[in-house]
């Protein structure tokens, strides 16, 4: 998963503090694997290098500054590029396009667009291996087989995720 | 409306409800002749609705579909009768061949219909169970034959007429998966070679995965996959 594009996504909503932007990681995404601060602060330092955020304000305190984030047009830009960009079929993707998903829901784009622009790039994938498996020996069509039912998983869990998905709206805009 | 260079079948912003159930609302696409273009999107969502028509079996309420230069959405119903049974071909997910008749007797029938004798209509459709691979069932009566060989009779008779465009709406969803990749490849190689346009209305991908792209339909919208990747 890109955690440089799940922040920058969560920026869209409005400007947050590094912490802030851990806190709402972790609850959408993190689940069993929560974010390191210092992820954070790497990653953020990397997306204000690069133009993707700015820094909207600092809150001096009794300890060290706070610095308060803000997503630029270009950022807005490159997150709408990764949302739109389908991924290379491959296992355990799933959680790479469930973040996809909430975070299109989350700021209000298109969900149902990029479930099914990945599963166009899926069904490409499985057009090459029915191809070969049509051509092949026994032995191909075995391990085309093997690669096509993996495929066919992922898509089963396209399909369902498109028919929950005013459910999960609901979930994650509450 | 533009119709796209070399393109057989269009359509154009189609819509239709039932009552107040919206089951087509809209989408632009075209296809090309031999091409295999599947037909994909979640229950309910009008991928049938699509299909029907499509193959003007059912007019939507409004919208435009071209056949070869002819508008099917201004023909009365004997023309698209008549259009049905010389240009296109169909098959379905259960119940299409008559119980009375023998498997070859099926296969005939599009031909009788349109006026073949017997014998020339007879012959015909034996060479197509030839090529679907289940000539030696020409006797049997589908009662008598499996679900897997009763379905490639039903492919041999979408095909006997040489269509154009043949129509398939969930030809594989009583078969299991070997048989129903096995009556794919046969129906997508048969109409391939025959240059014939194949419209196939699944929600299995690894039978979509015989198809060359994809249409997908979402609440009764169409979107174009090859448009949007």
């Amino acid at each position: 998963m890109s955690i440089g594009h799940t922040l920058l996504g969560l920026l869209e909503s409005g400007p947050r503090h590094g912490y802030d932007l851990k806190r709402a990681f972790d609850e959408k995404f993190g689940h069993d694997r929560p974010l390191h601060y210092g992820q954070v602060y790497s990653t953020m330092s990397r997306l204000l290098k690069n133009g993707l955020v700015e820094v909207d304000g600092i809150e001096a305190g009794g300890g060290p500054e706070r610095k308060r984030y803000a997503i630029t047009e270009a950022g807005i830009t490159d997150v709408a590029r990764w949302l739109a960009t389908p991924e290379k079929p491959e296992p355990y993707l799933q959680s790479t396009l469930y973040t996809k998903i909430v975070l299109a829901l989350l700021t209000h784009r298109e969900a149902g667009d990029i479930l099914d622009t990945q599963r166009s790039e899926h069904l490409r994938s499985m057009r090459i291996l029915t191809d070969r498996k049509r051509k092949g020996d026994l032995a191909d069509q075995l391990i085309c087989d093997h690669a096509l039912f993996h495929l066919e998983a992922d898509l089963r869990w396209l399909e369902l995720t498109a028919a929950r998905l005013e459910k999960l709206r609901e979930a994650v805009t509450r | 409306m533009t119709i796209p260079a070399g393109s057989l079948l269009t359509a154009q912003d189609l819509r239709k409800a039932y009552g107040p159930t919206t089951a087509l609302d809209g989408g632009e696409f075209s296809i090309h002749p031999g091409e295999v273009v599947a037909v994909m999107g979640p229950s309910g969502s009008g991928k049938s609705t699509l299909l029907h028509c499509l193959a003007g079996i059912v007019m939507p309420d409004s919208g435009t579909i071209m056949y070869n230069g002819r508008e099917v959405t201004a023909m009365g119903d004997a023309e698209r009768s008549a259009l049905r049974r010389t240009e296109f071909g169909f098959v379905f997910q259960f119940g299409q061949l008559v119980p009375e008749l023998t498997c070859v007797e099926n296969v005939a029938l599009p031909l009788r219909l349109n006026g073949s004798s017997r014998k020339e209509a007879e012959r015909t459709a034996l060479a197509w169970m030839e090529r679907l691979e289940v000539d030696d069932l020409r006797k049997k009566r589908p009662g008598e034959v499996s679900g897997g060989q009763g379905q490639r009779v039903a492919v041999a008779r979408s095909l006997v007429t040489n269509p154009r465009v043949v129509f398939a709406d969930e030809p594989t969803g009583a078969l299991d998966s070997f048989n129903g990749e096995r009556v794919m490849e046969l129906l997508t190689d048969a109409a391939r070679s025959a240059n014939a346009a194949v419209v196939l209305v699944t929600h299995e991908a690894r039978v979509a995965a015989y198809s060359d792209r994809e249409i997908v339909v979402r609440d009764g919208k169409s979107r174009d996959m090859e448009r949007v990747v």
